[in-house]
């Protein structure tokens, strides 16, 4: 009944809750077992496993990302990351006597663009509001929000759990435009706190989950889709590590087939995905607890403690402040007219699942594995999609990309659109073992010089003699030099003994420096044999 | 020695004659003979051709300025020297004006008489046992004794306009929204505006017209095309419909302001323009929803003291200490006052009870003055105050002290311009009149303020 209540009076938004879980209907059966599953992960993981087993977790997430704008939401000092502290400051974000803010249009441009992407319906008119409350890396005592009256509602996001459970879809209530808050040091100074402000304004955009999300597997991927929708539209860095993205969990624990959701606590201080399913899986272990033997949960804030693996209150009840919301008089109503959205609307780039799509469309021989992996962020799409129209092979293309180029990615912590290797000089050297100019072994080392140098592979190859040796004098010449070096085995062969072939065609290949061609090596093996 | 040079001179040795300083009638808590001397000399040398060129001026102490401390009058902004200018500044220096002092204030603009100044009460050179009125009392009484003709204040509820009658001056509130707010450090952001002073109607025009016009930095500053508000003085009222709020006008007015406003109507009736009774019924809510609104604003405004960057600081035991003994020290007791007020008002539990009834009243209010000037009405005339200049410590009553605003801080809340002008004088003593225009008819408001100005001559009682 109460839930019922709340659906009504949050609006839309919350019907997606009631309805996510009636709908997820023909999902029902996926939800169905995504319960036992989540349900058997937290036998094994949580420390209640009996207390546990009665109980689903019931998880809406509010995420706040950095907009990727050149200055500030309210002034034109520069969001630049890792300037000295204090130095990214003005009159404005120092909050002096009489300074105003000014909204900077690009965060606002960005914020749509996100919600847009996220299916929210962009409001015409929204209202920046002042959050009140005393800290001293707040400098004006407030931050500007937005509060009754956001820029973005009643979005979704289409989240799959598991590879291969169906799609399901989590509702986004609302989105909304603020600032960021300051830095405060606290282990710098022995009985000071140092504040930076450099990050003061920094525009943020909140999005709040409805509390769709049924465990901390549907938690982490809901993060992971999420990152990825914004990485594609370029709102943002999106990098926990960088704090661009800053999860706050809500959680609450009810008995399954319970309408009503249960008292939910606020997990705060989370620093990676891996922590967010942590924190949720030992948060709702220990609400659990309490629900068996009878207790309350009672409504508050909990810190995750990396380190110990544990949530605790967090000091002084900070969930109890009264933040005194009212409208910001100093900057009128934002007011974006339904062109603009239309005209952000045309110009959003492909979303994920569309391009999955085409991929799967377009690329019969790819899996869905590679799919998934090809599409896991649109710079690697593009690469893709360059190499595999450069080299005519797009399973070939797919494969060096998921394999040598990810892996030197990886090894280099680099991003693809830095790579030094472009996919029109890949798509060369995937030309030159195809027709035969250089091995497939010769080809890699041709690759590991182009990351090293950004010489063309034709260039490579001739210059590191690794174009393919076909002229039988030369491969000859090796074949005796590795026989006098195994005579044993040589004699063995020669007299018929065929398996160690494939022996000879490595040593030859390694006295190559894999320019030999293995098929013609093979050939004057055979040759050489009792047999012939 | 050229004219600029002159009138600086002039204006510090009026400044001394009349004993402007804090040991006397304390109107200029800081002032910069040199600089000011200076930037004389070097429009002397070099003139601009600016609208006000060589002018001496007064900027109210919440006005930034880079050459001299902004402190609002408080203890806590101390010694405090602003690294930026106000836009309303930078625009008279840049039309030749000479900033030649700061002057005293309620402080952060909360009062209307000019004893809540951390830094001691002016007094009305008029009668300097009296006020002068407030907010903005030190730059009246700058003005009022003659030390410039022009001076900037600032309005939330009639810091300008109560201050200009009861030292018979000329003071104008603008359209929220004409003059740019960047510079002026906030009291309530939705009220406050930059005013102006004038010995005269045409200096308050002249100094109006300067600062008047859209600025990048502040979001609610219009961009409307400012007008040559001088120019109305050309314009006369004949053909104006000029409305006689009944609600201004109580049975229980003072009958010789009642006078002083009658003689006013029959004057601009004999210029041709038509006096009509019209009626704000809401105006009467004014005061009650102003000191809602403007404390609630001012609680989130005033946050920014804290002791952290800059300002008072005095330490405590720990964060929350040093928060409690800067602000506690700090601030002096009608901005503590207004600061637990306007906190109150906003917290979850009474924000639907206060801020927002008090908000819907605001709203009622202004369409008052909306349907009245939609009925055909060109301006209003009202008495600026219930009173004249009363003596300093004779209200020790807050509600009392609030209620020197009931006529003016209603165009603060609709956001429509309004100005005093000097109408007579009973016992001695300045009695102000007041037009209230529709929103961005300054030019109109301006041109009955000459004609009723060049009627009344020396009955206006300067």
């Amino acid at each position: 009944m109460t839930t019922g209540d709340g659906r009504r009076t949050t609006g839309d938004g919350r019907q997606t809750t009631g309805d996510g879980r009636q709908t997820t209907g023909d999902g029902r059966q996926t939800t169905g077992d995504g319960r036992r599953l989540t349900d058997d992960t937290r036998r094994t993981t949580g420390d209640g496993p009996t207390a546990t087993g009665e109980f689903e977790m019931v998880v809406g997430l509010e995420v706040h990302v950095q907009l990727k704008t050149a200055t500030k939401i309210f002034c034109r000092c520069s969001t630049d990351f890792g300037a000295p502290p204090n130095v990214n400051t003005c009159p404005v974000c120092l909050a002096l006597p009489g300074a105003l803010p000014v909204l900077n249009d690009h965060a606002v441009e960005l914020a749509i663009r996100a919600a847009l992407a996220l299916g929210c319906e962009i409001q015409t008119t929204s209202i920046f509001a002042r959050k009140n409350y005393f800290y001293p890396d707040l400098p004006k005592g407030y931050q500007i929000s937005q509060f009754d009256r956001p820029v973005a509602t009643n979005g979704r996001l289409r989240i799959v759990v598991r590879e291969g459970d169906a799609p399901i879809d989590i509702g986004i209530t609302r989105a909304h435009l603020e600032e960021d808050a300051g830095k405060s040091i606290h282990d710098r100074f022995p009985s000071a706190t140092a504040v930076d402000l450099n990050r003061t304004g920094v525009p943020l955009l909140e999005i709040v989950s409805e509390p769709d999300l049924r465990g901390s597997e549907a938690a982490a991927a809901y993060l992971r889709a999420l990152k990825q929708i914004l990485e594609y539209v370029d709102v943002s860095d999106v990098s926990m590590e960088e704090g661009s993205l800053r999860v706050d969990a809500n959680v609450s624990a009810r008995r399954f087939g319970d309408e009503r959701l249960g008292t939910k606590t606020e997990v705060k201080n989370l620093n990676s995905f891996s922590a967010v399913a942590r924190a949720l899986e030992v948060e709702f272990a220990r609400q659990c607890a309490i629900l068996a033997r009878g207790g309350r949960v009672e409504q508050q804030t909990m810190l995750w403690d990396e380190r110990a693996e544990e949530v605790r209150p967090a000091r002084s009840k900070e969930g109890s402040h009264d933040y005194r919301y009212f409208p910001e008089p100093d900057l009128p109503p934002l007011v974006v007219s339904p062109d603009r959205v239309e005209r952000i609307r045309a110009a959003l780039p492909e979303l994920p699942s569309a391009r999955r799509d085409r991929y799967r469309r377009d690329y019969s021989t790819l899996t869905e594995y590679d799919i998934g992996v090809l599409t896991s962020s649109a710079a690697v799409g593009d690469y893709f999609e360059q190499l595999a129209s450069g080299s005519g092979d797009a399973k070939t293309a797919a494969n060096w990309l998921m394999g040598e180029v990810l892996a030197a990615l990886k090894s280099t912590g680099r991003g693809i659109t830095s790579f030094p290797v472009r996919p029109d000089a890949l798509s060369t050297l995937l030309h030159m073992v195809r027709d035969g100019t250089v091995s497939h072994s010769a080809a890699k080392q041709i690759f590991g010089i182009m990351i090293a140098t950004r010489d063309a592979p034709t260039q490579i190859a001739e210059r590191e003699g690794l174009l393919k040796v076909t002229d039988d004098s030369a491969l000859v010449r090796w074949i005796d030099e590795v026989f006098s070096e195994h005579p044993d085995e040589a004699k063995r062969f020669v007299a018929g003994e065929r398996r160690l072939q494939g022996v000879f065609v490595g040593h030859v290949m390694k006295r190559s420096g894999g320019s030999a061609d293995p098929k013609r090596v093979n050939q004057l093996l055979v040759s050489r044999t009792a047999g012939t | 020695m050229t004219a600029a040079t002159e009138s600086v001179r002039a204006a510090f040795a009026r400044a001394t004659e009349v004993g402007a300083g804090r040991s006397a009638l304390n109107i200029l808590l800081y002032a910069d003979q040199n600089g000011a001397l200076e930037r004389a000399a070097e429009l002397d040398r070099a003139p601009t051709g600016g609208a006000l060129e060589g002018r001496p001026v007064v900027l109210k102490d919440n006005i930034a300025t880079l050459s001299l401390p902004t402190t609002c009058g408080s203890r806590i902004l101390e010694g405090y020297v602003s690294p930026f200018e106000a836009t309303a500044t930078r625009r008279l220096r840049d039309a030749g004006a000479v900033v030649i002092g700061k002057s005293n204030m309620d402080e952060f603009a909360m009062g209307s008489s000019t004893e809540n100044s951390a830094f001691g009460p002016t007094r009305n050179p008029l009668a300097p046992d009296r006020v002068p009125g407030g907010s903005s009392g030190g730059s009246a009484a700058a003005v009022a004794s003659g030390i410039a003709r022009i001076a900037l204040g600032s309005e939330t509820g009639g810091s300008v306009r109560q201050p200009a009658a009861f030292c018979g001056i000329v003071g104008v509130k603008p359209t929220y929204g004409r003059v740019s707010r960047y510079g002026l450090v906030a009291f309530a952001s939705s009220l406050d505006q930059i005013g102006v002073f004038g010995q005269r109607v045409d200096d308050a025009a002249a100094c109006l017209g300067v600062i008047a016009g859209a600025d990048l930095l502040d979001s609610t500053c219009a961009p409307e095309p400012v007008p040559d508000y001088r120019a109305a003085s050309r314009d006369g009222v004949r053909g104006l419909v000029i409305g006689r709020p009944v609600e201004y006008f109580p049975a229980e007015l003072d009958g010789r302001i009642r006078e002083k406003c009658d003689a006013a109507f029959a004057r601009l009736a004999g210029l041709g323009a038509e006096v009509r009774d019209v009626s704000l019924p809401h105006s009467r809510l004014a005061i009650e929803v102003y000191y809602i609104i403007a404390p609630a604003e001012a609680s989130s405004n005033l946050a920014r003291f804290d002791g952290a960057r800059y300002g008072l600081r005095i330490e405590g035991d720990g964060l929350r200490g040093m928060y409690e003994a800067t602000r506690s020290r700090g601030f002096g007791a009608e901005v503590t006052r207004r600061i637990l007020l306007g906190t109150y008002v906003l917290s979850a539990g009474y924000y639907d009870a206060y801020y927002r009834k008090a908000q819907q009243v605001r709203a009622l209010i202004a369409r008052d003055f909306q349907q009245v000037f939609a009925s055909g009405v060109d301006l209003l005339f009202t008495p600026t105050t219930p009173t004249t200049a009363f003596p300093i410590g004779s209200k020790s009553d807050p509600y009392e002290m609030y209620l020197s605003d009931v006529f003016t801080c209603t165009a603060n809340l609709a956001g429509v311009p309004a100005m005093s002008q000097p109408i007579g004088r009973i016992d001695g003593l300045p009695v102000g009149g007041q037009f209230i225009a529709p929103h961005f008819a300054e030019r109109r408001m301006f041109a009955a303020a000459y004609a009723l100005e060049a009627a009344l001559g020396e009955e206006a009682g300067r």
